[in-house]
C-alpha cells in the first residue's frame, strides 16, 4: 500500500494510510472464524454453580454420544517429568515413577487454575467437559445435554465481605496479593498522626468501581491442530512420542499461549507453534484467556485426531472470560487551608475472581497510580486483591489504574468543596512539577507542565465560563421546576508506560528484522495488530530508521516459528518499547551492511533525527536506492535488538519504592454534561481529552486510540453494568442488556496533544494505549456530581442509581 | 466416561425439510439448499463462503452482520434463509468494483474509511460500510449519520472517525450525484 508521504519525507508523524486498512474496508481480512477450515468443532460444558464438588457428569438422551469426542480432567496426566528437568523426556512418567507436575494448569503467575475442573468448581461457567464433533450446531446443542451434578460448597459472592473459614480457598485468608507503599511520615505512626492533627481539613471517602466487559466485537476463537507421531495416532492415550501443537487464533500475546501450551503438553519450545490471526479487538480481554481456549481446542484435537475449532458465541464469551476488577478504594487526605495535600492514605481492595491469573500485576498498577500526578509528602497505601467465586477478573485497558484514579479524582473534587476552592484550583495546588516526587519516591525529571496543560484542556472546553453559567442555569431550573441540570468536570492523571519496575528487564524483549529474497525488509516481532495500528506504526518506524519507503517494509504475521519473543501486546508498551527495538534492529542491519562494505560511496541523506538517545545518536541514513541495491545482495541478512533499560530505572519490589516506570503519559480530561432529572439520563455535551504522550507517531491513529479509550471510559462510568446472578455468573451476558456506548450516545470527543519527545522511545514516542481509559470516568462523574449537586462515589452511575442517590438525604454518599 | 472410538466419521445430517432457495447476491444469481429457518448469516459465511459478513452477537444488537436485502440494511443473523427467496442481496464483497484493467476500485465509502481512519480492528467495518453505503445510495442527510449507524456497535474507534468517514462519503456522494444507484450495480 503506498501512502501520501512524498519520497524521502519521514513517515513518523505523517498520516500514512494504515497498512491493514485496504483489506479491512474490503472485508477481505481473515479473522480466525473466516479462515478455510476442515476439521471438527469444539464446545465447552460449564459449571452451573459458584463452588462445589462434582458428584457426577451425566450425558443425557438426544445426541448420539458415540459420534462425539469427549475430554475431561481425567484425560490430562497429573504426573509427568517437567521439561525443565535434567532428564527431560517428552512423554509422561513411566509407570511407577512419580514426578510433581500436574499438566492441567494454565501457566500464568500462580499455578492454581486448571484447564478443566479436576476436583472442585471455583466459579459458575468454569469449564468441566469438552466436546468435539464435525457439526458446529450439533456440538453446541450437545453441550446443553450434559448434566453436571454438584455438591455445593460455601462460596464468596461479595469480595468486600470478610471470608468465613468455610469460604477460604486460597492460602490462609483468600488474599491473592497485597502491597504496602509508604512515603514520608507514612512510615511512622506517631509522625503520621501528627500530620493529620496539624491539618486544617481531613477528608475521607469510599469509592467503588464495577466490573467491565472488554466487549471486543470479535468473540474469542482458536483453531488447534495436534500432530501426533504415527505410533500415537492409533491409540486414544496421552501421546508417548514427541508431537507438534499448532494454534491459530485471536490473541494479543502469542508467546503467552506458547508458554501455556508448552506446559500443558510437556513439549519443548520448537514443537509448539502459535500464530496470531487478524484480531478483532482485545483491550486486555485477549491477553491471557486465549491460552485457555487454545488448551481446550488442542486437547480436543489430540483426542479427535483432527484439527478442532472453538469459537465462542457472545453469551459464552461474556460469561466465561475475564472482566475488569471491581474495586473499592477508601481514601483519607489531610489538607492545609489553601488546599495543599499534606498526606494521603489509601486502602485498595480488588476482586480477583476465582483464580489468581493477572491479579497481582493489576493490583500493582492500581497501587502505584492511586496517589495520582500529585506531589504529596506523606503517603500510605495498602492494597490487596482477594478471591471471590466469580469468573477470574483480568486485564482490561488501564489494568487497575482506572479504578484507583477514579477514586482519587472524585475525592479531590470532594476535598475542594470542603476547602472552599474550585476543582481546578485544588489541582493547581497539588500537580507535580519537575524535581518533585510521586508516591513511590520517583523524582520527576521530565519537563512536565501540568498546570499549563490542564489550562489548555479547560480553555478548549471553555470550562470556567461554563462552570459559572451552569451554576446559574441549574439555579434557574430549580426555581422554575425545570428538569435539566448541567455540569462540567475535570480529571488530571498519568499512566506509566511499559511494564512496571524491572518488568521490562525481566521480559528481555527481542526484535529481528531480516532481508527477504525480494530485498524487502521484514519486521519480525511478536506484538500483535488488534486495531490499535501496531503494524502501521512498526512500518513507519522501520521505514524512517532505514530511510526507505513503506513499500520496502513488511511487518510479518506474528508466528512463534518466525518471530522472536518481543513480549506481550499490553501495558502501553508496543510503540514505545517494541517500536524502539524495531528501530534499533534496523540500525543494526544497516551497520552490518556498512561493515560488509556495500555502502561505501553510497549517497547520504542530509542528517536526520536520531532514533533515540540510546542508539548512539547516529542520525545517518542512506539514499533509499543505494541501501536497497545493497540489501538486494544480502537476502537473509538479519538485524537484531534486545531491550536495554534507560539509565536510572531502579525499582524495589519489596518496599514499592523507586522508578516504577521510565516515563508516563500525562493528561487532563474535561467533560460537559446535561442530566435530565425526570429520567436521570446523562447526556454528554462536550468532551476534551488533552495529553502529553511524547512524539505522536501517527496523528490519526493516535487520535483514534484516545477517542476509543475515552468512549470505553464513558461507558464504564455511566452504562456498562455487569450484573451477577445468585451463583456469581454474569446475568446480563449479551449486548442487549449489557449496554455499550453507541454512536448516538457520545459527542464528538476532541483531542489535544502535547509532544515532548521522550529520549528512550522511537523518535521520541511514549506509550498511549491505556492512558485514555483512566480519565473519562472521573471527569464525567465530577460533571454529573456538579450537575446534580450530589455525592456520587460509585460507578456505573446508571439512571437507576442516580435516581436512588438523588432521593437520599443530603450528606450521605453512594 | 464414554470415550468414543471414531473409526467412522459421523455423517452430517441433511437438514430436515431443506428447501432450494434462489436469489441474487452481489449481482450474481445464486442457488442453495438450506433449512428454511437457517440463519442467513450462516448461509452466507458457511455455505457460500462470503465471510466478509461478521457475527458479533447473533441477536441483532451489534450490526456486524449487516447486509442489504432488497436495498434495505438488515441484520443477517436475524433473517431466516427462506426470507431471501427471490431477493436481491448486497454484502461487503459486492461494494467494490473493477476498472478496465480488472483492478479493484474501492466504493466511495470504503475509500472514505481508509482515508479518515474509520477502520481499526476492522471487525465492525463491513457492517458499518454496508449500512453507510445504503445512506449514500439513498441520499440520507449527513447529519443523520449517528442516528442511522447507532445500531452498529464499534468498540475500538469511539465512533468519531467512522462519523467523519461516512459523512465525507455521504457528502461526496451527494456532490457526485451518486445517490440511488440500482442495488447490485456496484
Ligand atoms: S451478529 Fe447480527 S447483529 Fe450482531
Ligand atoms: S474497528 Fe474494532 S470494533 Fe470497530
Amino acid at each position: 500500500m503506498s501512502d501520501k508521504t512524498a519520497p524521502g519525507k519521514p513517515h513518523v508523524g505523517s498520516q500514512m494510510i494504515r497498512t491493514d486498512g485496504r483489506d479491512k474496508v474490503l472485508g477481505l481480512t481473515q479473522y480466525v472464524d473466516d479462515e478455510a477450515f476442515s476439521g471438527w468443532h469444539g464446545a465447552t460444558v460449564r459449571s452451573p454453580v459458584a463452588r462445589g464438588r462434582i458428584r457426577s457428569i451425566r450425558f443425557l438422551e438426544g445426541p448420539d454420544w458415540r459420534q462425539f469426542v469427549i475430554v475431561d480432567a481425567r484425560d490430562i496426566p497429573r504426573f509427568a517429568h517437567s521439561i525443565h528437568g535434567a532428564d527431560a523426556s517428552h512423554g509422561p512418567a513411566e509407570a511407577g515413577q512419580t514426578a510433581d507436575v500436574d499438566l492441567n494448569i494454565v501457566k500464568m503467575i500462580v499455578d492454581d487454575q486448571p484447564y478443566l475442573v479436576r476436583d472442585e468448581i471455583r466459579h459458575k461457567h468454569e469449564a468441566v467437559v469438552l466436546l468435539a464433533h464435525p457439526d458446529r450446531d450439533l456440538v453446541r446443542w450437545a453441550a446443553t445435554r450434559v448434566h453436571i451434578e454438584v455438591e455445593p460448597l460455601p462460596a464468596v459472592l461479595d469480595y468486600r465481605q470478610q471470608a468465613s473459614p468455610a469460604q477460604i480457598q486460597h492460602g490462609k485468608d483468600n488474599i491473592f496479593k497485597a502491597y504496602s507503599l509508604r512515603k514520608g511520615a507514612g512510615e511512622q505512626e506517631d509522625l503520621w498522626q501528627k500530620v493529620l492533627a496539624d491539618a486544617t481539613h481531613v477528608v475521607s471517602g469510599v469509592y467503588e468501581t464495577g466490573a467491565q466487559e472488554q466487549a471486543y466485537i470479535e468473540p474469542q476463537g482458536i483453531v488447534a491442530h495436534v500432530e501426533l507421531a504415527p505410533e500415537d495416532e492409533a491409540h486414544g492415550r496421552w501421546p508417548q512420542k514427541p508431537f507438534h501443537v499448532h494454534i491459530r487464533g485471536s490473541m494479543q500475546c502469542p508467546y503467552y499461549v506458547h508458554n501455556a501450551m508448552k506446559h500443558l503438553f510437556n513439549q519443548p519450545d520448537d514443537r509448539i507453534q502459535i500464530v496470531q490471526t487478524a484480531t478483532g479487538g482485545g483491550f486486555g480481554g485477549k491477553e491471557d484467556y486465549p491460552s485457555i481456549i487454545a488448551g481446550h481446542a488442542a486437547l480436543l484435537s489430540w483426542k479427535a485426531r483432527q484439527p478442532v475449532k472453538m469459537i465462542y458465541d457472545r453469551v459464552e464469551d461474556m460469561q466465561s472470560t475475564t472482566k475488569r476488577h471491581p474495586c473499592q478504594t477508601r481514601l483519607t487526605t489531610a489538607l492545609d487551608a489553601q488546599g495543599r495535600l499534606l498526606a494521603l492514605e489509601a486502602q485498595v481492595l480488588m476482586d480477583g475472581g476465582a483464580y489468581v491469573t493477572l491479579s497481582p500485576v493489576v493490583l500493582s498498577r492500581g497501587t502505584i497510580h492511586a496517589a495520582g500526578p500529585y506531589s504529596i509528602d506523606h503517603v500510605r497505601i495498602d492494597a490487596k486483591v482477594v478471591l471471590s467465586n466469580t469468573a477470574p477478573n483480568g486485564a482490561f485497558r488501564g489494568f487497575g489504574a482506572p479504578q484507583t484514579i477514579f477514586a482519587m479524582e472524585r475525592h479531590l473534587d470532594r476535598c475542594a468543596k470542603q476547602v472552599g476552592i474550585s476543582p481546578a484550583e485544588i489541582r493547581r495546588q497539588n500537580l507535580i512539577e519537575p524535581g518533585q516526587s510521586l508516591a513511590t519516591g520517583q523524582v520527576i525529571r521530565e519537563p512536565v507542565a501540568l498546570r499549563q496543560w490542564m489550562q489548555q484542556t479547560m480553555d478548549a472546553l471553555n470550562y470556567e465560563e461554563k462552570r459559572a453559567n451552569y451554576k446559574a442555569f441549574n439555579d434557574q431550573q430549580l426555581r422554575t421546576g425545570g428538569p435539566l441540570r448541567r455540569g462540567v468536570g475535570l480529571a488530571t492523571f498519568m499512566h506509566g508506560c511499559g511494564f512496571t519496575g524491572s518488568g521490562e528487564v525481566w521480559l528481555d524483549s527481542i526484535v529481528k528484522v531480516r532481508v527477504a529474497s525480494d530485498g524487502v525488509v521484514e519486521v519480525c516481532a511478536a506484538n500483535t495488530e488488534m486495531g490499535q495500528g501496531a503494524q502501521t506504526v512498526f512500518t513507519a518506524i522501520a521505514a524512517d530508521a532505514l530511510g526507505l519507503d513503506t513499500d520496502q517494509i513488511r511487518v510479518i504475521q506474528p508466528d512463534t516459528d518466525q518471530v522472536p519473543n518481543s513480549g506481550p501486546t499490553v501495558a502501553s508498551r508496543t510503540s514505545m518499547v517494541v517500536g524502539h527495538l524495531v528501530a534499533k534492529a534496523c540500525d543494526d542491519l544497516v551497520r552490518q551492511v556498512e561493515e560488509k562494505g556495500l555502502l561505501t560511496g553510497a549517497r547520504l541523506l542530509p542528517s536526520q533525527a536520531p532514533i533515540s538517545e540510546q542508539s548512539d545518536g547516529r542520525g545517518r541514513r542512506y539514499a533509499a536506492a543505494d541501501l536497497q541495491a545493497a540489501l538486494r545482495q544480502l537476502p537473509g541478512l538479519q538485524g537484531w535488538a534486545r531491550y536495554q533499560p534507560p539509565p536510572g530505572v531502579i525499582w524495589d519490589d519489596q518496599t514499592y519504592k523507586g522508578v516504577a516506570y521510565g516515563t508516563y503519559g500525562w493528561a487532563c480530561y474535561a467533560a460537559d454534561v446535561q442530566v435530565d432529572t425526570t429520567t436521570m439520563e446523562v447526556r454528554l455535551l462536550d468532551f476534551v481529552a488533552g495529553q502529553e504522550v511524547g512524539r505522536v507517531l501517527h496523528p490519526l491513529l493516535a487520535a483514534g486510540q484516545i477517542i476509543g479509550g475515552v468512549v470505553q471510559g464513558i461507558g464504564w462510568a455511566l452504562w456498562e453494568d455487569v450484573v451477577l446472578d445468585a451463583q456469581g455468573g454474569m446475568a446480563n451476558a449479551n449486548l442487549t442488556t449489557y449496554v455499550l456506548p453507541t454512536m448516538a450516545d457520545v459527542p464528538e470527543i476532541r483531542t489535544l496533544f502535547q509532544e515532548q519527545p521522550y529520549g528512550y522511545g522511537p523518535f521520541g514516542a511514549k506509550g498511549i494505549g491505556e492512558l485514555p481509559m483512566d480519565g473519562p470516568a472521573p471527569a464525567v462523574i465530577n460533571a454529573v456530581a456538579m450537575a446534580l449537586d450530589c455525592d456520587i462515589c460509585s460507578i456505573p452511575a446508571t439512571p437507576e442509581r442516580l435516581l436512588e442517590l438523588s432521593m437520599r438525604p443530603e450528606g450521605t454518599s453512594a | 466416561m464414554s470415550h468414543s472410538p471414531h473409526s467412522q466419521p459421523p455423517v452430517r445430517p441433511v437438514p430436515a425439510g431443506a428447501v432450494r432457495i434462489a436469489c441474487t447476491i452481489n449481482g450474481q444469481a445464486r442457488e442453495f439448499v438450506a433449512a428454511p429457518m437457517r440463519r442467513l448469516i450462516d448461509v452466507l459465511r458457511d455455505d457460500l463462503g462470503l465471510v466478509g459478513t461478521k457475527e458479533g452477537c447473533g441477536e441483532g444488537e451489534c450490526g456486524a452482520c449487516s447486509i442489504l436485502l432488497d436495498g434495505q440494511p438488515v441484520n443477517s443473523c436475524l433473517i431466516p434463509a427462506i426470507q431471501v427467496q427471490g431477493a436481491n442481496l448486497t454484502t461487503i464483497e459486492g461494494l467494490a468494483s473493477r476498472d478496465t484493467f480488472n483492478k479493484t476500485v474501492l466504493h466511495p465509502v470504503q475509500q472514505a474509511f481508509l482515508e479518515h481512519g474509520g477502520a481499526q480492528c476492522g471487525i465492525c467495518t463491513p457492517g458499518m460500510i454496508v449500512t453507510a453505503a445504503w445512506m449514500v445510495q439513498t441520499g440520507q442527510p449527513a447529519a443523520d449519520v449517528p442516528k442511522v449507524l447507532a445500531g452498529n456497535l464499534c468498540r475500538c474507534t469511539g465512533y468519531a472517525h467512522i462519523v467523519t468517514s461516512v459523512q465525507a462519503a455521504v457528502e461526496a456522494g451527494q456532490a457526485a450525484g451518486l445517490t440511488e444507484r440500482p442495488a447490485g450495480e456496484a
